[in-house]
């Protein structure tokens, strides 16, 4: 629901990159987000296709790469992978544990541009 | 290919510590409630004045979209309070917060309440640059909401189950839905309310008293 604002900050960071780069053309924008953000992709390139209009960055891709739901086992401190399904009943893989600690899943980052 | 690496909200994360920082500064906590629409937050908000009015001097940032009336009923408790507009927004972020701080006389107040918008997706990947975060979730709602929400459930320092009244009357199980937020986040507090009947309601001033009280003692 709140796309718009996201995908104004990712134009904003873009360009400064874009600038500071003299790049003549934003071909591509890496973005990685967290599997717990409800962000839905196809909107933020709706958005970024709406805003990115007349800039270095018109008509960029972006290329969203999702970041696992990562918990670790209070009982044997081993990270595992999870997903939003799954969180109802968390047992740790490695020794069966039933008590996790979230760790991370909420990224909201962008990696790296393709340019021209 | 150039390597950028910066969070897509750093503009956001910036405003917010720097909100943080200047409340510190004068001892005034930041505590942003948030909910679903019509989960309690204008009554826990009356509530948590009735009962802390003489104790805390507080003062309440309104944002919630269908709560104009909600700022003339916290005020008429003599309660400096502050409606944001926030023009239809699904959320609230560090910049419209700062406008609602310069409004208020922080510098005497020792515990400012944001009434966020009704909305548990928006409201969690934003910060408002509160120091302490807290939800409601209604029992009428349902003891899943931690299975569809899992961010907010993540992220915040305590949940109010409210309208606790109703719970003879629904199917609303609390073991279960307690393993799923401890799941989530085992440092959150869990508190059992009802604005209703006022029951709980004690558990959680005191909580929020000594939360402020030792806020203060911070140096």
């Amino acid at each position: 629901m709140h796309e718009l604002p996201v995908t104004e900050s990712i134009l904003k960071i873009v360009l400064k990159h874009a600038q500071m780069n003299n790049v003549q053309h934003v071909v591509a924008i890496h973005l990685q987000v967290g599997k717990l953000s409800d962000l839905e992709d196809e909107w933020i390139q709706r958005y970024f296709d709406y805003l990115s209009k007349g800039t270095l960055a018109e008509g960029a891709k972006l290329k969203i790469e999702r970041m696992p739901i990562m918990m670790q086992c209070n009982a044997c401190s081993k990270a595992f992978e999870t997903d939003a399904a799954k969180l109802n009943d968390l047992v740790c893989p490695n020794c069966g544990g039933k008590e996790s600690t979230f760790l991370s899943g909420r990224e909201y980052f962008i990696k790296n541009m393709e340019v021209q | 290919m150039i390597e950028v690496k910066e969070e897509i909200l750093a503009d956001n994360i910036k405003v917010a510590s720097d909100v943080r920082e200047r409340l510190r500064n004068s001892k005034t906590m930041l505590l942003n409630l948030m909910s679903s629409p019509g989960s309690g937050k204008t009554s826990l908000i009356l509530q948590t004045i009735a009962k802390l009015k003489n104790s805390v001097r507080l003062g309440v940032i309104e944002a919630d979209i269908e709560s104009k009336v909600d700022a003339e009923k916290v005020a008429a408790h003599g309660i400096p309070a502050i409606q944001l507009r926030t023009g239809g927004f699904c959320h609230l972020d560090a910049t419209m917060v700062t406008q609602g701080i310069d409004a208020l006389p922080v510098k005497d107040l020792d515990l400012v309440i944001i009434e966020n918008v009704g909305n548990l997706v928006c409201p969690a990947e934003f910060d408002t640059g509160a120091h302490k975060n807290v939800m409601i979730l209604s029992v009428p709602e349902g003891d899943d909401k931690p299975l569809k929400y899992p961010l907010m459930f993540s992220i915040c320092d305590v949940l109010l189950v409210n309208k606790m009244d109703y719970l003879p009357l629904s199917d609303f199980d609390m073991p279960a839905m307690r393993k799923r937020v401890l799941g989530l986040n085992p440092n959150i507090v869990i508190i059992e309310v009802s604005c209703k009947t006022g029951a709980g309601i004690e558990n959680w001033t005191s909580w929020l008293a000594k939360e402020v009280d030792s806020f203060k003692q911070f140096k």
